[in-house]
């Protein structure tokens, strides 16, 4: 890995699209690709014509129902008679999509590039969890019946026991985002609520609750990235991926510490290291961080280094994540507010850190002056880090 | 900047291996491609891929699975839903991007272990095609052969030819299961699976793990003299799987653009002139020269080469010396590097019973198989 001072050809984002995010749209898959798709390709101002190479991410097959799913969505993301691949790490998938998007342009070989998440859960019947049960091991763990829910209850757990976290320090993220969401035009599950709320809520795995989770989503979110000579020809505003890393660690989530996401921390090193960026609390000014549960967004914080060790809580509690506050943190509203279409979730994130460098988020634009941003995602079992670093 | 195959490493080769598990497989592949290449996964490595799809694998996540047996933990590893040639063009964009140096690429199939394999074609039809149930989830071959002999006068004979090419040949090859001595008249009176398609013509299926160590060209030189240099690469999709509509029948525009883009990267005008020999698709009969047709590779039509012994191991054109998927039988999302080790064992004299004389620059052509359209490209070659 080298800083990316050697990089052939600077990329930049000159364009993004959304779907709504709902827990059941009647869109296909291929149309809700398609319509996130063409939202981004009229933003840069741009028609599939101008794109040379499509790169599409999904995560589990399953959830759509398809075998390969790529080649289903493939027409849809705009993958007709182009170059096209499809990504897949997880949950990881959303953010890794521009990361490959990333080197199919710096490379030189795509002056444009069409990246696409989509996720349609709403297919499983009679919950996505069920695609969850063939997520495991085989042989060692798919006997046992496990569920999603249950170890990330064990990592929320000891996160909480390590960090000597409440309950009530947990569920100020949920009330954070939901509230951000309520200015996001796609969001799903954006509300007004309290850290009471969340604590009087569904318990599904203690210490798990229903408002410490995201919803199930359907939905679709693109990005268009551009070589340097075509975004500054696209765009007065582009915004540069200035970084990019990827980790997986093993199988093994019963071995790790879970109190802390060390595949973060080496793929937030890889892109810091690409950006040239050496203290990120400092240098980072805007993030979103992955947050399918609430936990999660203090730990990605930590992850990448926006936050020491168990510091996370006590500034939220302070009000440092908030939209006013020093370091934003899913001004979005995130998965927690917008929803939880798993591969366009992630690309909803990069998305929304492109709006917001280039001061077009509205109501969601953070008070502080923005230059870099840093986005990640997280899956599989509890293994998949994908982070990227964006500056104007 | 180039970019070449430092090693490579296989393992498996049947059609059944009951004694390791697809992990197992893939850490075989691994461990001799990085000894071939010299290389310390844990050190030297920059990136590793891998190529896998999850209904293939019988796991939801299959990825989760991946870092493991290659090395790859908690290092950068990430996963293609795609053919492992798909993955080649990754890493190839990896390495010229300037931020990586040395990069690994796997792919490996265990269709043994599948039990429903009809069950999960038909799952990769479009929903709105699934209701028509139509008896054999590969229809559209057929119709493909089919639309391809009328609009080329290609006949049966044809077709037969290339079966018995291809799986004789494979005699000659250790890692070709399904090669057998067969004639054309045996396969023209055996009677069509998929109309006209006979058993002879469909290839079968193999297990097998491969993994390939891609370097850069400043870093490969350090790698001695087995260096095999990837000039292009190319893949396109041509329609989704859910707009069959849109399909031009009996061409395969996926496999032209891959090989425009591949061609344009190697500087290659004149494939036939260019080139010493091809490794391409065949896991149907008609594949292989609708694919040499579509890769310039076709002259005035590929049947007429064939016709003319053009095409054979001794011919001035070899084309599938390896004996083919016909004959190794088809990886899954390896099929692709499979048929790219078979043209780097060539291209390094390595080819044992199936090694070919003067054999400096080839193209290698596959195809995702049924219901995609979507091809690759890789044209390869020694100093």
């Amino acid at each position: 890995m080298k800083p990316n001072i050697f990089v052939k050809d600077k990329v930049g984002i000159v364009g993004a699209g959304l779907t709504l995010f709902r827990r059941r749209l009647l869109e296909t898959p291929r149309e809700l690709a398609w319509e996130a798709a063409r939202e981004a390709l009229n933003s840069a101002g741009l028609t599939l014509k101008d794109i040379d190479c499509v790169v599409v991410g999904s995560a589990p097959d399953a959830f759509d129902g398809v075998h390969m799913k790529g080649e289903y969505l493939s027409d849809g993301s705009g993958g007709f008679m182009k170059p096209t691949v499809r990504v897949f790490v997880g949950g990881g998938t959303g953010v890794m999509v521009p990361v490959v998007a990333w080197w199919h342009v710096a490379s030189g070989l795509c002056r444009t590039v069409l990246a696409v998440g989509e996720e349609k859960m709403s297919h499983a019947h009679p919950h996505p969890q069920g695609v969850f049960a063939y997520i495991w091991d085989p042989i060692l763990e798919r006997p046992l019946g496990p569920n999603l829910i249950w170890i990330f209850a064990l990592e929320m757990r000891r996160y909480m026991h390590v960090c000597k976290a409440s309950k009530e320090d947990i569920a100020l993220v949920s009330v954070k985002n939901k509230r951000n969401a309520l200015d996001h035009p796609a969001a799903q599950a954006a509300a007004s609520i309290t850290v009471d709320d969340v604590l009087k809520s569904e318990v599904l795995v203690w210490p798990v609750q229903l408002l410490d989770i995201s919803p199930v989503s359907d939905g679709a979110a693109a990005l268009v990235l551009a070589s340097e000579s075509v975004a500054r020809r696209v765009t007065d505003t582009p915004v540069w991926v200035e970084g990019v890393g990827f980790t997986l660690d093993n199988a093994h989530w019963y071995n790790r510490d879970l109190a802390y996401p060390r595949y973060l921390e080496y793929a937030a090193r890889m892109a810091y290291r690409m950006a040239g960026i050496e203290r990120p609390w400092k240098e980072i000014d805007v993030a979103e961080p992955y947050d399918p549960f609430d936990y999660k967004e203090l730990h990605h914080i930590e992850g990448l280094m926006l936050a020491r060790r168990c510091e996370a809580p006590s500034l939220l509690r302070e009000g440092y994540f908030d939209r006013s506050g020093d370091l934003p943190t899913s001004p979005s509203g995130g998965l927690l507010g917008v929803g939880n279409p798993i591969a366009a979730a992630g690309v909803m994130k990069v998305a929304e850190l492109f709006w917001q460098l280039r001061y077009e988020a509205g109501a969601r634009q953070v008070k502080r002056p923005v230059h870099k941003a840093v986005a990640n995602a997280w899956g599989d079992l509890m293994q998949a880090g994908t982070v990227v670093v964006l500056s104007t | 900047m180039k970019v070449a195959i430092v090693g490579v490493g296989w393992y498996g080769f049947k059609p059944t291996v009951p004694d390791l598990s697809f992990r197992e497989l893939m850490f075989e592949a691994a461990v001799r491609a990085y000894d071939d290449a010299g290389v310390d996964p844990r050190r030297d490595v920059d990136a590793f891929i891998s190529c896998q799809e999850d209904f293939w694998e019988g796991i939801a996540i299959s990825d989760e699975f991946a870092p493991e047996p290659i090395g790859g933990v908690l290092r950068p590893t990430m996963t293609i839903a795609g053919d492992g040639l798909q993955c080649v063009s990754q890493a190839y964009m990896m390495i010229r991007s300037g931020a990586f140096n040395i990069v690994v690429v796997e792919a490996h199939a265990k269709p043994s272990d599948i039990m429903s394999l009809q069950e999960i074609y038909e799952l990769s039809l479009d929903p709105n095609l699934r209701t028509l149930k139509i008896p054999n989830p590969l229809f559209q071959t057929g119709l493909d052969a089919i639309a391809y002999m009328r609009r080329s006068g290609v006949s049966r004979e044809h077709l037969a030819m290339v079966a018995v090419k291809n799986k004789v040949r494979g005699l000659l090859n250790p890692r070709a299961s399904h090669s057998a001595k067969i004639t054309v008249d045996q396969v023209l009176e055996s009677r069509p699976v998929i109309y006209p398609l006979t058993q002879y013509e469909i290839a079968g299926f193999t297990d097998v793990a491969i993994n390939m160590v891609l370097a850069s060209e400043d870093v490969a030189k350090r790698f001695g003299d087995k260096l095999v240099w990837i000039d292009g690469v190319g893949w396109a999709t041509e329609v989704g799987t859910g707009a069959v509509e849109w399909h031009e029948w009996g061409r395969m525009p996926s496999m032209r653009l891959a090989a425009l883009t591949a061609y344009k990267l190697a500087g290659v005008e004149d494939p036939l002139r260019q080139t010493d020999f091809a490794e391409v698709e065949d896991r149907f009969s008609y594949m292989e020269l609708l694919a040499l047709d579509e890769l310039g590779l076709g002259g005035a039509g590929a049947h007429r080469m064939l016709e003319a012994g053009r095409y054979s191991p001794g011919g001035e054109y070899p084309v599938n010396p390896s004996g083919g998927s016909l004959s190794i039988g088809v990886a899954l999302e390896a099929t692709g590097l499979v048929r790219l080790l078979e043209a780097v064992l060539q291209l390094r004299g390595e080819a044992g019973g199936v090694q070919l004389k003067d054999a400096r620059k080839a193209i290698v052509a596959s195809w995702r198989g049924p219901p995609t359209y979507t091809s690759m490209v890789t044209v390869i070659s020694r100093d």
